[in-house]
């Protein structure tokens, strides 16, 4: 994804003498070539993150959209509040991307685990919160950020996920892109979780479950009608997101609880506490339910859930 | 801009702008008019000497940047705009009240002003990033950056501190209203900043040194920009919190109190009687 993200954003440089990027010393063998390209509208703000979203707040102020970017939670929490009333309140059109969402540094610990951004991204005013699932989404929200003012975050992966949609697949801002479209339940996902969830999906058939597929690679603004639409046209929902508390699971559900949905409804996620063992991006999501196996199994219970409310109405 | 303004003409504006600040801060019970009061001499220098700004224009892209990043001594900058013409005096009787922009931490929705502070160390790296958007761009107008010497010792402002000179930011002034008093104390106590000159030095900034109420020594230092090419400068104003109303000055209370009814007529009589 972030192969996708810098060859795009060096596309749309080139036609859009606005774009600006600045990383906090970090994007080794990653943002080499926008500096080539275009010096005059790249900075390394060195380590430190604070100055670095108040210096892309103050070029957004005199005209350029600027992209900050750095791994993780250090473009978001370290400088959370420059995000907050710098870049948000101005509505400035910085957008902040991390790299190495979720559990990508798996194994280098906690303190690069990027997992409660979603949360704390979500509740900021005038900020666009995106999380791709491949390439395909991260190009097309590259495009959008560059393209629209305001401020934007970008949750990216890291690099060499699979491509998961077809190269054409219409992605607009706040629409959730259906895959499948079974009824027995809908599974919803955001981020780099999706082709597990494809996979889990190919396993539900052989179980005789067929299962309404949406990535949702928007956290705000989320797409209402289409959550909505799959509490009523399916047997459940299921999200599941590389994140804690606080982000798709939550939103999902507040929305259902607003519109009286009284559907089937599980949230697969990790938990509030630090997770302090090593172990792969893949172990440690597993270890979590974030699998094949852990979504199959949380998707079967919402069947059954679901067969029993029908039974019981 | 008005090229010659006498020092007799500045006193003046700076005299009517305390005014203004505390009737401001009386009328709503509000805190931080020393803070206000510290920094009116360096207020009246900007806007009515250094700054090429048009309130007829206040979008120009060419104008001056000023940011005040001390943010909770937004009433004086208030003052300075409503009496440059950028909104009615009038106006001024809103601050802080229901339904006014004229917030008690400053606003950029109130016309003139450039960005909304209130939490400290954030002006800075604005201005950073102002003054090296101009000097990507070929751009002619300067940024200016107001900061607290309290504030300094948030983080953030030694990060862009280091920026600064890296980028040779000559387009960059930044003024620090050394009053010597933070929130809860002399800084001497909370947070020595001293010896602060020296600190800019070795950070590789121009240091100008002024007393912050000589509107001759202010003005010479904001008289040619930049002071010194290829680095920012900044202009250490060595300040008293409160200046101009006699108890209110060097006075922690002032930081927090706002005036009783009593006071309020005391300190505009001592302010009148300056004049």
């Amino acid at each position: 994804m972030r192969t996708a993200f810098i060859e795009t954003l060096c596309e749309v440089a080139a036609a859009n003498p606005r774009v600006f990027l600045v990383c906090g010393d970090l994007g080794y063998s990653v943002l080499e070539k926008f500096a080539d390209l275009y010096p005059d509208r790249y900075l390394n703000a060195g380590v430190a993150e604070q100055n670095m979203t108040g210096i892309a707040a103050g070029l957004a102020m005199a005209g350029y959209t600027v992209f900050t970017y750095s791994i993780a939670n250090f473009p978001v929490m370290r400088c959370f509040e420059q995000i907050r009333n710098d870049v948000c309140y101005h509505n400035a059109s910085v957008k902040v991307v991390a790299v190495g969402g979720g559990l990508a540094y798996g194994s280098q610990g906690y303190t690069h685990h990027g997992v409660e951004d979603l949360a704390v991204m979500s509740a900021l005013p005038n900020l666009v919160v995106a999380a791709p699932a491949d390439p395909v989404e991260a190009r097309a929200i590259t495009r959008l950020f560059a393209a629209t003012p305001g401020p934007g975050y970008l949750r990216l992966g890291k690099a060499g996920e699979p491509v998961l949609h077809k190269a054409d697949t219409l992605i607009e801002l706040g629409k959730a892109i259906q895959l499948d479209n079974g009824t027995a339940l809908t599974i919803i996902s955001t981020g780099g979780m999706l082709g597990t969830v494809l996979s889990a999906a190919s396993e539900l058939r052989t179980h005789g479950l067929s299962s309404r597929i949406l990535s949702m690679p928007f956290l705000v603004p989320l797409d209402h009608r289409a959550i909505l639409d799959a509490a009523s046209q399916t047997g459940g929902i299921l999200t599941v997101e590389e994140h804690g508390p606080g982000g798709l699971g939550t939103a999902v559900a507040e929305l259902l609880a607003i519109h009286r949905c009284c559907v089937p409804f599980f949230p697969v996620r990790l938990p509030r506490s630090p997770i302090k063992i090593s172990g792969s991006q893949e172990e440690l999501r597993g270890m979590h339910g974030l699998s094949v196996a852990g979504i199959v199994s949380s998707a079967l219970e919402i069947a059954r859930q679901s067969h029993s409310g029908a039974a019981l109405g | 801009m008005p090229d010659e303004v006498s020092v007799a003409s500045l006193r003046d504006v700076a005299t009517t702008l305390r005014m203004h600040a505390v009737r401001m801060l009386h009328r709503a019970k509000a805190s931080h008019l020393g803070s206000c009061l510290s920094m009116a001499d360096l207020i009246t220098c900007l806007y009515w000497k250094a700054l090429r700004i048009n309130p007829e224009h206040p979008d120009d892209p060419e104008r001056d940047r000023f940011i005040l990043s001390k943010g909770h001594a937004a009433a004086m900058v208030y003052a300075a705009l409503a009496e440059r013409g950028f909104f009615p005096v009038a106006s001024l009787d809103t601050y802080n009240q229901f339904g006014s922009s004229l917030t008690g931490h400053i606003n950029s929705d109130v016309p003139g002003v450039e960005f909304s502070s209130g939490s400290l160390g954030h002006g800075l790296p604005i201005g950073c990033g102002l003054a090296l958007a101009a000097k990507r761009a070929g751009r002619t107008y300067r940024t200016f950056v107001l900061v607290s010497d309290g504030e300094l010792d948030e983080g953030s402002n030694w990060e862009a501190i280091l920026f600064a000179p890296q980028h040779h930011l000559d387009n960059l002034v930044l003024i620090v209203d050394y009053n010597k008093i933070q929130s809860f104390g002399r800084v001497s106590e909370v947070l020595e900043l001293e010896p602060l000159a020296e600190k800019f030095r070795s950070f590789r900034w121009n240091v100008i040194e002024v007393d912050g109420h000589s509107f001759s020594e202010i003005a010479s230092a904001l008289a040619v920009l930049p002071a010194a090419p290829g680095k920012p400068t900044v202009i250490v104003a060595h300040t008293v919190k409160g200046k101009g109303v006699s108890f209110m000055e060097d006075k922690l209370l002032w930081h927090y109190k706002s005036p009783s009814d009593e006071q309020l007529q005391l300190a505009l009589s001592e302010l009148e009687a300056s004049r």
